[in-house]
């Protein structure tokens, strides 16, 4: 056993110590609070069946023929898809069997039938919109995930070096940048937002933009700050109440198109804000989801809660 | 040679994108570290975006937004693919951070990120052969 | 022109994806892996499709980036506690001894 602490970072790797007999790997596992007697009985009771050299020969041996196997496999894999890909058209060939009777559909009738001006926003917002649904779904099940892992529980929320954490608020040129850069950076979030079946943009865009801007205000602000603007149940009613109005408003779409009903929402004038139908509010909700999507990573990852 | 080796020579991105994927995949397979391996997810998943995409481009055309009035088909690109990866790359965003929250977790629990150490931990952990 | 610019950004491209996998470092990979997403986010420029370079942009070398960072950040403190605890610990056991 060594005197200095299993941590130190001087040591080049954990394998090396191992191998030359410097370090017992059983240790950590005690010290990483696993005081179950039973868990710490059965870690004792195992004796390896044999030697340390002998175990050591077979793994540097197990780990060559990984080495030799996997590039064996990324050769065969690169030939493979290179082959494959060689077939397809030509770059930018107008004749290619991807341009089809779907895309002319889109492009031709889609400013008529959806009302955007922006065919891809169109084309993800009406035409395809379960796919869009699905995506929010999972950007919702990812920050449950996260929670539920990065969630430290009572007593160690307090991260006790305090000292280390750089507070930036306190630098007065990061300070003095943010107040006005972080106004700018929202804005032109809601704009691409808003814009979105107008000019290049929409939801995805708008959404990450100004989860952009919300990560920085609190990482210059501090996390109590941002934390108070946003409390856990505004996030999550605002995020619930955003793939809500999404079903219901795509729902009612299913049900007047399925049964032939005139839809009772205006189509507008392609090419004023207020058209396109339910695209602006769906761009508006799914820009809600992914936008503090961005901002709960970023709270989960610092402080373990919202 | 010219039937295998096709447009290989003027594909450039499709040839860019599998290569991409291949690297990623290396790096993936290869490296000791955690970290190392999120960063070669994430180089693979850029790879398959622009496989994809790359196969909407026409040459000559113009972004789809409908400009002046003009609504023939053959004056723009086709839309679909861009729609398709740009869900694509905010789900893979979600991976990423799903995958980091795992590495933290499996951190704080082995105090290690070298995949050796941890599987001769787990083994031990576990009481079996390792 | 245009297939010189081209031929210049994927080629620099595959470079970025190629020493991601030779530094040893992982704060080295990730530093190179936001420079490979901006020359991803001009190539979707070149592709005709800028809704995928907003979100590229803001995504990868934004975002992604960030959260590496916090999980390298958040290693290093559990490391810190760790190492805290285990003074404390020697401590305590000096002052008990004494």
């Amino acid at each position: 056993m060594r005197d200095k602490p299993i941590l130190d970072p001087e040591f080049s790797s954990i394998w090396t110590l191992w191998k030359n007999g410097q370090i017992d790997l059983t240790t950590p596992l005690r010290s990483a609070g696993h005081q179950d007697p039973k868990s710490v009985r059965e870690v004792e009771k195992y004796r390896p069946r044999r030697s340390r050299e002998a175990y050591s020969q077979y793994v540097r041996r197990s780990t060559k023929l990984y080495k030799i196997a996997a590039t064996c496999l990324c050769l065969i894999f690169i030939t493979v898809m290179l082959l494959t890909v060689a077939n397809l058209p030509p770059y930018g060939d107008p004749n290619a069997p991807t341009v089809n009777e779907v895309s002319e559909r889109y492009l031709e009738e889609g400013t008529d039938e959806t009302g955007a001006v922006n065919t891809v926003a169109g084309m993800i917002l009406d035409y395809r919109a379960f796919d869009t649904l699905g995506e929010s779904f999972v950007l919702f099940t990812s920050v449950c995930a996260v929670a539920i892992l990065m969630n430290l529980s009572g007593k160690r929320q307090h991260i006790k070096h305090t000292k280390e954490l750089i507070n930036y608020a306190d630098d007065m040129i990061v300070r003095g940048v943010c107040r006005f850069l972080i106004p700018v950076i929202l804005i032109f979030g809601i704009y691409i937002l808003l814009n979105g079946h107008l000019s290049p943009g929409g939801g995805f865009s708008g959404g990450a933009v100004l989860g952009a801007g919300l990560i920085i205000y609190a990482m210059v602000w501090g996390e109590e700050q941002a934390s108070r603007i946003f409390p856990a149940k505004t996030v999550r009613l605002v995020v619930f109440c955003s793939l809500v109005f999404y079903c219901l408003a795509k729902s009612y779409s299913f049900y007047t198109g399925a049964n032939h009903l005139p839809s009772a929402i205006p189509m507008g004038i392609p090419g004023h804000i207020l058209s396109g139908g339910l695209i602006m509010p769906l761009n508006v909700a799914v820009g809600f989801v992914v936008c503090f999507t961005m901002y709960s990573f970023y709270m989960f990852f610092r402080r373990g809660r919202l | 040679m010219t039937q295998i080796f096709g447009n290989l020579l003027s594909n450039y991105e499709d040839v860019v994108a599998v290569l991409l994927f291949s690297i990623g995949f290396c790096v993936l397979l290869f490296s000791r570290n955690l970290i190392k391996k999120v960063v070669g997810l994430d180089i693979m998943d850029t790879g398959v975006f622009l496989l994809l995409a790359s196969r909407g481009y026409i040459a000559g055309r113009h972004v789809p937004i409908i400009v002046d009035g003009i609504t023939t088909a053959e004056y723009y690109i086709n839309p679909i693919p861009a729609g398709l990866v740009l869900t694509g790359i905010v789900v893979s965003v979600s991976v990423s951070a799903l995958m980091l929250s795992l590495t933290v977790r499996i951190y704080r629990t082995y105090h290690t990120l070298d995949v050796d150490a941890l599987y001769m931990m787990m083994a031990v952990n576990k009481g079996g052969k390792p | 022109m245009m297939t010189a610019f081209r031929i210049i950004l994927l080629s620099s491209l595959v470079l970025c994806a190629i020493g991601t996998a030779i530094v040893k470092k992982p704060m080295h990979a990730i530093i190179i892996y936001m420079a490979y997403s901006v020359i991803m986010s001009v190539i979707w420029i070149l592709l005709e499709s800028p809704d995928l370079a907003i979100t590229e942009a803001a995504v990868g070398a934004g975002v992604t980036g960030i959260l590496f960072f916090l999980t390298l950040h958040r290693i290093n403190l559990i490391d810190k506690d760790a190492e805290h605890d285990e003074e404390k610990k020697a401590e305590e056991e000096a002052d008990h001894e004494g």
